[in-house]
């Protein structure tokens, strides 16, 4: 399945955004397919956070339009947002470490069991569910009362997106999920982003690692000092040309050169 | 979301650094284990130092059950709290006017006792709203906003009976109450026929002499503990098997993360400086039911006795975790100690010191059970 037998389902045009004096993002086009993985790219303070706060309802923007299943979008509050089916995993704000597994997997949207009057929480569907999303994740949890704290950054990202995906995401945003992990952690978060890619989910993936970005995206987009520097098609663009774009070219050129050529 | 996977399914493995874990030492750890520690501690103790002293006949055990289950209904509120995140010093005061409350309305005013209560209840759950509004709206630690609601509250204790009786004590509750249809659910007893039976059975000793003759020692169980009793049921079952229960941990755990989810952060910690009112007047309704008059230096300190029951109890004063059954065990153990010394002809003020250290040592554990639990570093 190509992405581009689909049209886009969220698509940004000259995105324009200012706080107060400060020029956030000037003029910002991007759109993403379902199926695909877009990585934007760039580098700290190129504008990123605005950008997907802007595409998940946290900031309304200054100018330009914002369509949503090919209709202009109006969301008030990123609850709105996440209803729509745009859900952001953000690095740190997703799971709250002293609560199970199942707790966090089903917070704001726990099901519910009558028994006459009262209302429980069905946490034997709960739990079933939970284990059951989590496996087809690749990540056995030794059982759903777990605590989050006892699972490692990429473990909790995975939860993070399962859930997102469970509760019928159509956009799925990441906010660099890789930044704080280890290699064999974000091989895993990575093999996760291709799962959800598969299951004809539209992801968008923050980073600012050219190789993690390689390894997953369809389309690459670099932003830097609030505007977009063009979009790339896998296969189009090098690791090499990818990261001169995102820092400026020659200035990282020359420090490269003296660094050996390793970062 | 339904093909996601396929093909891959089999891939993960357990992880080989994760231990299995066996079912004993999975048993044992959780919240409560430093108060189920301390409470078999503190029997153990008793019943070897204190056996011979009655603390263990029905008289006994109805003492320090009485005393235990006035520390266990503000305990209950004070764990809810704990865990939604916000603490309430303004219980001790709050027991205060309460009390004071209803003996103004149905003493000094002459109200029918039922509808001092019931306007008692009204005025103080309010209270707890602002206390909880305040704190919701400003953004500002809950200590400080309770702690200026202690000294109010307090304040109008004093200040109201003084101006309008010039007194400090109100007495007189018990004969207004006399036929009220509500007082006895605060005042009264249940199962006497079971007791009178059990005396007759010579279970229970019975009085020998004065107009009490023939009566059981022990002629029923107060309502207190059966409010104790309800109220930590309630309590336990809607925190850990609803999903107001979940958003009360979520909103203690990480508020900013509850809020993104769309959990009303706001109306559960609200909601639950109601709860502390509500139990705080609970307590205060019970004790002047029992006293027949209501003081103005009432329920002095009892929220740090609250808070460290609910602390013993395995809770995190930081919020988020906790639990209700272990917060009562704190107040069982708190109860045991207070009274138990007393039985073991221990001089009083070792109750101090007995506390801190069972405080002390229970915290600990229960810092190293978390640990365990919640993978905290």
């Amino acid at each position: 399945m190509s992405s581009f037998d689909h049209n886009p389902i969220v698509e940004m045009k000259d995105i324009v955004k200012h706080f107060g004096p400060v020029v956030a993002l000037n003029g910002v086009s991007f759109d993403v397919r379902p199926g695909e993985v877009h990585c934007l790219l760039g580098d700290n303070g190129a504008g990123k956070s605005t950008f997907i706060k802007t595409m998940s309802g946290v900031h309304k923007p200054t100018s330009g339009e914002i369509l949503f299943e090919g209709r202009p979008m109006q969301f008030d509050s990123p609850r709105d947002a996440m209803e729509a089916g745009i859900a952001t995993v953000y690095q740190d704000l997703a799971m709250i470490p002293l609560m199970s597994v199942t707790r966090n997997f089903w917070m704001g949207r726990e099901p519910v069991r009558r028994v006459g009057p009262f209302r429980f929480m069905d946490f034997r569907h709960a739990n079933e569910v939970t284990m059951e999303e989590m496996r087809k994740m690749g990540i056995n949890l030794r059982s759903p009362d777990q605590a989050v704290g006892t699972l490692s950054g990429g473990e909790r990202q995975t939860v993070a997106i399962a859930r997102a995906v469970y509760f019928g995401a159509k956009v799925l945003i990441l906010d660099e999920p890789t930044s704080a992990l280890g290699v064999r952690q974000t091989a895993n978060v990575l093999s996760t982003i291709d799962k959800v890619r598969k299951a004809g989910i539209a992801v968008v993936f923050i980073t600012h690692n050219v190789r993690h970005a390689l390894a997953v995206g369809d389309r690459f987009t670099v932003l830097n000092r609030g505007k977009t520097l063009g979009t790339a098609q896998r296969g189009q663009i090098s690791p090499e040309e990818l990261q001169d774009m995102m820092a400026g070219g020659q200035e990282l050129a020359e420090l490269e050169s003296s660094l050996g050529g390793t970062v | 979301m339904s093909q996601a996977g396929q093909g891959t399914a089999p891939l993960a493995q357990q992880d080989e650094r994760v231990k299995q874990i066996s079912p004993l030492r999975k048993a044992l750890i959780r919240p409560e284990l430093g108060a189920i520690v301390g409470t078999v501690a503190v029997f153990a103790f008793f019943l070897v130092f204190a056996s011979g002293s009655g603390m263990f006949n029905a008289q006994g055990v109805l003492n320090w059950s009485t005393v235990s289950a006035q520390f266990m209904i503000i305990a209950v509120g004070a764990c809810m709290l704990m865990i939604a995140g916000e603490f309430d010093l303004s219980v001790g005061s709050m027991i205060g006017f309460a009390g004071m409350s209803i003996a103004i309305l149905s003493v000094t005013l002459g109200w029918p006792v039922w509808s001092a209560i019931l306007v008692t209840f009204a005025l103080c759950i309010a209270l707890g709203a602002l206390n909880g509004y305040i704190v919701v709206r400003t953004g500002l630690p809950s200590f400080i906003v309770t702690l200026a609601f202690l000294f109010i509250l307090r304040g109008f204790t004093i200040f109201f009976p003084q101006m309008i009786e010039r007194k400090t004590i109100i007495g007189g509750i018990d004969t207004a109450a006399e036929g009220d249809w509500l007082a006895p659910l605060f005042g009264g007893k249940i199962g006497e026929p079971v007791f009178l039976w059990l005396a007759d059975q010579g279970l229970i000793d019975v009085y020998t002499r004065g107009t009490q003759a023939g009566r059981p020692i022990v002629d029923g169980i107060p309502m207190l503990i059966v409010w104790a009793l309800g109220l930590m049921l309630f309590a336990h079952v809607v925190l850990t098997r609803t999903r107001f229960g979940n958003w009360i941990f979520a909103s203690g755990g990480d508020a900013q993360a509850a809020r993104y989810v769309g959990v009303p952060v706001s109306r559960v910690k609200i909601l639950m400086f109601m709860f502390t009112a509500f139990c705080a007047t609970v307590f205060a309704t019970c004790q002047v039911m029992e006293f027949g008059s209501a003081g103005a230096d009432r329920g002095l300190l009892k929220e740090f006795e609250a808070i460290i029951a609910v602390v013993i109890g395995g809770a995190l004063l930081t919020g988020g975790y906790g639990s209700v059954i272990g917060a009562a065990l704190g107040a069982l153990i708190f109860g045991v100690v207070q009274q138990g010394l007393f039985f073991a002809g221990v001089e009083s003020s070792l109750f101090r010191v007995f506390l801190g250290v069972i405080l002390l040592s229970a915290v600990i554990l229960n810092t190293y059970v978390r640990r365990i639990i919640t993978g905290e570093r």
